[in-house]
């Protein structure tokens, strides 16, 4: 009998690491995907001495790779410097487990974007972050690096799916290369809103498809 | 891992039983000719015969005379004939308006969803929070150029049984077509075509013990509707291709072994399932209606946790289940029969769907509900949702 998960993704699952949450956290973040519903809270202890992660906790309301990604990626950053957490990647974290089904891959990248907005709520909150720069075309273009396409497991950006992007006053219009009735464009579209509409300057948020 | 494993996802498929097997076999070794050629050689007219046989049972458990029924590979078959057969004969006399609800099994909902896209106009009534459709927005929506109209006997998820007979009465009296998907009421709730106004009527064998591939549509004298599976003259010219003989009387077999009793002890692990979760287990919601449902029919949502994680750790215990979580959907979306009872994403996401066999035991039943409040309570300890309820450890507590 073979299971699309792997047997390290599997003992995860069944016996997740770092569970709970931390009273007083010095970072901590939610993310959230809309496109699947899955969510990972992340907590972190940061010795300020070392800029190190002296401790980290997970919670998550989501699936087993879920589950997995937020227990596993725990493990790797606990006791990494914040700049060497920030550059944990999904790659990493899915090789760490013994591989991710592509499928799965929207709902796991929620833990290293947990893990990363974790230390960015710690560096906003110690004064650690530069000025706020008005959103262009490529800070658009690297949030959509960060939704995944669910047919290949990779970034939407990798797989040539963005086909145009446009930026007006505030107003973005992302056009995706894929038929509106696709089995997927409702996620994607979800998805891409969910990381672009947050942008501090951006008011609206318009995808479209291509046929 | 469990040696044994405990199916409870019999509205997906169930477990043949050794006498429709039996019942199948001869069809494999003597009687395998084509039945078409009666005119031609003995085997032939046997073949015919055994297929007339089971056509007559089917007609008889429906009510209905034997040439109103018609074989196919099974109810996806049967529902994109009925919309596509009936759209086919009506779409350029009467008019290119269909009505289907919203919480419509796949058959049917892509087929209109294709039709929509040829230039049809399709309506989807709206259920309540209960599944159940609104009989005045149906009869408002039926118009002059109205020519079918398509709601399920049961929801396939949440088990809501609709009352056809008055769907059915609104149509006859509105004079239009009425197609109901049977998929998982045919032979577990009464469906008497001689009775209910319903003019095709969508069943399968694959919920009943019988063999996969073959199902069936019930057509009512008269009714209009084009041919579009093209080929030979099988099934009354209806439907080309070579009959699906054992199949055909692996169905019948599957059918008369049915008995009412069998639905009775169906309900009764149902409605133990369901009370026993719903006392024991805190959060949770009962999906669909409580007694007005599918008597083999169990949908809950446990709150705070996703449903595929659940499913993945009954399956470590042996419990076979399904889920309307969009992480165990192909299409990455959540179920569209709980967003259509007005239930969120959260609902969605959390909801289990067990659905009893003839093979399940008051045991397993018991089982099941045990093993999902140890595994519920497990994950909402690792959930950030619900922790304003949970941060007190003690109403986290279940009791089973």
């Amino acid at each position: 009998m073979k299971f699309p998960y792997s047997e390290t993704v599997l003992e995860h699952f069944r016996h997740p690491r770092n569970v709970g949450k931390i009273e007083d956290a010095d970072g901590k973040s939610i993310e959230g995907s809309p496109a699947c519903g899955d969510m990972v809270a992340v907590y972190i202890m940061v010795d300020p001495k070392t800029n190190k992660i002296s401790d980290i906790k997970f919670e998550s309301y989501g699936c087993a790779s879920n589950i997995a990604t937020g227990s596993i990626i725990t493990e790797l950053a606990k006791g990494k410097t914040l700049d060497e957490a920030k550059k944990i990647t999904w790659k990493e974290a899915s090789d760490a487990l013994g591989g991710l089904p592509k499928i799965k891959a929207h709902c796991s990248v929620l833990a290293i974007e947990g893990l990363r907005s974790a230390i960015q709520n710690y560096e906003e909150r110690h004064g650690l972050v530069k000025d706020r720069e008005p959103t262009t075309v490529e800070i658009v273009r690297k949030r959509l690096k960060k939704v995944m396409n669910p047919i290949s497991g990779l970034d939407l950006v990798r797989t040539n799916l963005v086909k145009d992007i446009g930026l007006k006053n505030g107003n973005i219009r992302v056009v995706i290369d894929l038929p509106e009735n696709h089995q997927f464009a409702p996620a994607i579209k979800e998805e891409i809103m969910e990381k672009i509409e947050p942008l501090w300057d951006v008011k609206e948020v318009v995808v479209d498809f291509t046929e | 891992m469990q040696d044994k494993r405990i199916y409870l996802d019999n509205s997906a498929s169930t477990r043949l039983d050794e006498r429709v097997l039996e019942a199948m076999k001869p069809c494999f070794f003597d009687t395998y000719a084509v039945a078409t050629s009666e005119f031609a050689y003995t085997q032939g007219i046997e073949a015919r015969e055994a297929l007339d046989e089971a056509r007559e049972t089917l007609g008889k458990a429906l009510n209905a005379a034997p040439e109103e029924f018609i074989f196919t590979s099974g109810s996806t078959e049967s529902s994109n004939m009925a919309l596509k057969g009936v759209a086919l004969a009506l779409g350029k006399k009467k008019g290119k308006h269909i009505i289907v609800s919203k919480i419509e099994d796949f058959p049917v909902l892509h087929s209109a969803q294709s039709l929509e896209r040829q230039g049809f106009k399709i309506t989807y009534l709206d259920v309540d929070d209960e599944g159940f459709i609104d009989l005045n927005q149906l009869r408002d929506s039926i118009t002059d150029e109205t020519i079918l109209v398509s709601i399920q006997h049961a929801n396939q998820e949440i088990g809501t049984v609709q009352g056809i007979a008055s769907i059915g009465e609104i149509c006859r009296e509105k004079g239009t077509l009425f197609h109901t998907d049977a998929t998982h009421t045919f032979r577990r709730v009464p469906l008497d075509a001689g009775k209910i106004p319903v003019d095709l009527i969508t069943v399968s064998a694959h919920t009943l013990h019988g063999p996969k591939g073959i199902g069936g549509l019930y057509i009512r004298k008269g009714t209009p509707i084009t041919k579009w599976l093209d080929g030979g003259f099988q099934e009354f010219d209806l439907r080309a291709g070579l009959e699906n003989i054992p199949g055909a009387a692996g169905f019948a077999k599957a059918v008369g072994l049915v008995i009412p009793l069998e639905n009775i002890q169906l309900q009764a692990m149902r409605d133990r399932i369901i009370d026993r979760i719903l006392a024991g287990i805190p959060d949770t919601t009962l999906n669909g209606h409580r007694w007005k449902r599918l008597p083999q029919n169990v949908n809950i949502s446990f709150h705070f946790v996703e449903g595929e994680s659940i499913t993945l750790h009954l399956d470590m215990h042996g419990f076979a289940v399904s889920t309307g979580s969009a992480c165990f959907s192909r299409s990455l979306q959540g179920s569209h029969v709980i967003y259509g009872i007005g239930g969120d994403h959260e609902r969605a996401h959390g909801s289990i769907r067990i659905t009893l066999s003839r093979y399940n035991t008051i045991e397993e039943a018991d089982a099941v509900v045990e093993t999902l409040a140890e595994v519920v309570q497990e994950l909402r300890k690792i959930s950030p949702l619900g922790k304003e309820r949970y941060g007190e450890e003690d109403k986290n507590e279940v009791s089973i």
